[in-house]
């Protein structure tokens, strides 16, 4: 046994209502900067849709991920690594930027400088890549809300594996949003091609980085990754990626798309996993066998075997409690909840998903049924198997299996919370029925419904234990903030971090805006235009972290 | 003249390319990729760039036979001139024939494409006209003096002067008497050699050949040291220091 440690995700996606805030906060923070102008490291899609970029999931084209190969070994879908070299001048599986979408900009100039005429002036879409007048027709997220009609929902790759009939049925029984960062993959398919070994998989906490300096621009990476979350920068030349936001997790904070979700669905925690017993989950013959073959490569971290061979390994104490309070190992392995994305990439991912109920509460509401009655709910789940055989191609392999389980859990929670809500008289038979003790019910439900921001986040780090004081800075009063506890996080992260706006990064005539990721909440230098006031851009040397001393804000 | 031509040039052009090779990769490894604009443009990329990639690796090979194995090995082996003459002009030919094609494709995209075009800065200007001459020339000499021309045995001449570079016994005259297209094909690729570490072409000696033999996924520790402010604002921001 090996166990290794690794920062997890898991989305609630009953909870995600589709509002973008995480991608647009992700942007700002990370790919708001030439050269990754159509970059999201954070996106949201609608399923059923295309995604972003178009049809990624379809690996017939893209050929991302592994496969095994004829003698039953694990190798990259898009070839051995004699082929990888032999394509290196011209890789043939990878997307351009048409493929994501031709980002834009508007020419507002013209609307001020127009001369007087009989119409109204114009702003036009203008490229942000050649600047040049371009005619706007896709985005990251144009198919929204199955924006397009069945003409263009009908592309989503997915789509294409369900039977005829339940394709045609789809559009009228459900639609839900799925939010996507980079998986931070155990058996990371991105690294596995990186020609150079500059895609590095970091051994404390997993996260899986991309060296700058190491990077030569070979882009192996981009068609490696199945879920298309490698960016390729045509400005400098190198790949980037989601980071974990690793400044904030190596302090004990939140990445930037959890802590400005809006519905609070993420969860971040450790799981401690056998990384001895990785290669062999992921060469698994069956795809289906797939998920449960990660469930057992993950440890678990109250066997005091698990805790001694940790602690042999180097993993401090103040991990293994983490692991030990983890959100994720209760919502991945207690409850058996959420279920990894696209498992038969075999790249195992560690950003897990809680399939959506709403989609049959909402089928069953508009009927007129009650869509909190266990009876109902459980029915409703077997005989929509529009969402149950989707969600399986999302989630499973195609193995209906564990996401019916799953969402009789939360429909069986729905019910039990109703009667302990109205003081009906409980019955313990609908906590059987999905084998759960009525507390563990109980317990599940306030893990996914009420959990506060420290049950949420449990993220080891120097200042992590200070972390959930943070939340009231964005919410609360100023007074609170300065010289308080909560800023430890924030001043230890600013000082580590060193990527600002004042690098160059920035567009010229934006060098005194703020970077969200070092931004405390409170101050509003640097959030609009044209104050005067100093933002950190006026910090030149790139260290924010005097902008949080009082005098500095004054 | 002729001694600032061949032998002060190529002693310059030398040092440039192995003084400013090690200078940027201390200093610059940031900047140290191919820039690939593949991302913009794939179609024209795929015909025009394996062709001119792996044409030139079998034009590179063919110098490093002709100009870096004497005469009188190849002789001793029991190789005629003829039969020298007959494989290098083929094999020349086959494989200047693709780099001439590769480039003019990449050329012709660079132009027409407009993110390309956007994407082209001014040192790949300077360094795309240097290379496109020294390919153009050197085809020449193959196809225009050696193929049609008759021959030249540039391996009495050109090869023994380059290799006395590297000896330090350079006869700066032995290039004296030799063809035009072959002077100029000389001084072309000589500059090129020096501006060689400051373009986009340092790409070639991060030919990745370890990928071969490592493991798949790379573990790395977190590097425990406070990482150097000054390293990223070099690479980013030239306009602001």
């Amino acid at each position: 046994m090996r166990v290794m440690a690794q920062l997890a995700m898991v989305m609630n996606l009953d909870k995600c209502i589709g509002c973008h805030t995480c991608s647009v906060t992700c942007k700002q923070a990370w790919t708001n900067r030439g050269g990754v102008e159509y970059a999201w490291f954070n996106n949201v899609e609608t399923r059923p849709g295309q995604g972003y970029p178009r049809q990624y999931q379809d690996q017939e084209k893209w050929k991302g991920g592994w496969e095994l190969n004829k003698r039953g070994k694990l190798t990259l879908r898009t070839g051995s690594r004699l082929k990888r070299l032999l394509n290196i001048f011209a890789n043939p599986d990878m997307p351009t930027v048409a493929d994501y979408y031709e980002p834009w900009t508007y020419d507002y100039q013209n609307l001020l400088s127009a001369p007087p005429s009989d119409t109204t002036p114009t702003a036009k879409p203008k490229s942000s890549i050649t600047g040049e007048d371009t005619k706007v027709t896709w985005g990251a997220n144009w198919d929204d809300d199955l924006g397009g009609g069945p003409a263009q929902i009908g592309k989503d790759p997915l789509l294409g594996k369900l039977s005829e009939q339940v394709k045609l049925e789809f559009e009228q029984t459900f639609m839900f949003y799925l939010p996507r960062i980079c998986e931070h993959c155990l058996n990371p398919s991105c690294a596995a091609s990186c020609p150079s070994g500059a895609i590095y998989k970091r051994a404390e906490d997993g996260i899986v980085l991309v060296d700058q300096d190491k990077c030569r621009g070979w882009r192996q990476c981009v068609t490696g990754c199945p879920y298309k979350k490698i960016y390729f920068n045509h400005k400098t030349g190198k790949a980037e990626k989601c980071t974990f936001c690793y400044p904030r997790v190596e302090v004990g904070i939140p990445t930037v798309c959890s802590e400005t979700c809006v519905g609070r669905l993420r969860y971040i925690g450790v799981l401690l996993y056998d990384a001895d017993k990785v290669a062999e989950a992921a060469s698994v013959k069956d795809d289906k066998d797939l998920y449960p073959a990660q469930l057992d490569v993950f440890l678990n971290p109250h066997d005091p075997r698990v805790v001694a061979e940790a602690e042999r390994a180097g993993i401090s104490g103040e991990w293994i409690e983490a692991a030990q309070n983890s959100p994720v190992y209760r919502l991945i392995v207690d409850y058996q909840l959420a279920l990894p994305l696209h498992p038969e990439y075999r790249t195992m991912p560690m950003v897990w998903y809680v399939p959506p109920l709403s989609p049959v509460v909402d089928v069953l509401s508009e009927t007129g049924h009650d869509g909190e009655s266990v009876g109902n709910l459980f029915g409703a789940i077997d005989a929509l198997r529009i969402p149950v055989e989707y969600l399986a191609e999302l989630f499973t392999a195609g193995d209906v299996g564990p996401v019916r389980a799953s969402l009789q859990r939360l429909a069986a929670m729905r019910a039990h919370m109703r009667k302990v809500n109205l003081g009906e008289e409980l019955d313990d038979s609908i906590a059987e029925s999905v084998r759960l003790a009525p507390g563990e019910i109980e317990s599940m439900y306030r893990l996914l419904a009420i959990a506060k921001y420290e049950d949420r986040y449990v993220i080891p780090g120097g200042a992590g234990s200070e972390a959930h004081k943070l939340e009231a800075l964005t919410t609360g009063c100023s007074l609170d903030g300065d010289g308080g506890p909560g800023m430890t996080a924030f001043d230890v992260m600013a000082e580590k971090f060193q990527l600002t706006d004042t690098n160059g990064a920035a567009p010229t005539d934006k060098t005194k805006r703020i970077n969200l990721l070092d931004w405390d909440g409170v101050r509003t230098d640097g959030l609009f235009p044209g104050n005067g006031s100093s933002g950190n851009g006026a910090t030149g040397n790139g260290a924010a972290g005097t902008a949080h001393e009082p005098e500095a804000i004054a | 003249m002729s001694t600032l031509l061949w032998l002060a040039l190529p002693y310059i052009a030398l040092t440039s390319f192995l003084v400013g090779h090690l200078w940027r990769y201390r200093h610059d490894q940031f900047g140290w990729t191919t820039r690939s604009s593949q991302m913009h443009e794939s179609r024209l990329l795929r015909l025009g760039s394996p062709l001119f990639h792996f044409g030139l690796l079998a034009v590179i090979g063919g110098h490093v036979l002709g100009l870096l194995v004497p005469k009188s090995w190849t002789e001793f082996v029991g190789i005629t001139e003829g039969m020298y003459h007959l494989v290098s002009v083929t094999a020349g030919t086959l494989a200047g024939t693709a780099t001439v094609a590769g480039v003019a494709i990449l050329l012709y995209r660079r132009f027409t494409v407009s993110a390309v075009r956007k994407a082209t800065t001014r040192g790949d200007k300077v360094m795309y006209a240097f290379l496109a001459a020294a390919i153009v020339t050197g085809m020449f000499n193959t196809v225009g003096e050696n193929l049609i021309g008759g021959g030249y045995d540039y391996r009495s001449s050109v090869s023994v002067w380059f290799r006395g570079l590297f000896t330090f016994s350079a006869q700066p005259e032995l290039m004296t008497g030799t063809p035009l297209s072959f002077q100029v094909h000389n001084v072309t690729v000589l500059v090129l050699l020096g501006i060689w570490p400051y373009t986009r072409l340092v790409h070639v000696f991060s030919a990745p050949l370890g990928y071969l033999v490592r493991p798949y996924v790379v573990y790395r520790s977190r590097d425990p040291q406070r990482p150097d402010a000054n390293r990223y604002a070099r690479a980013w921001g030239d306009q602001h220091e």
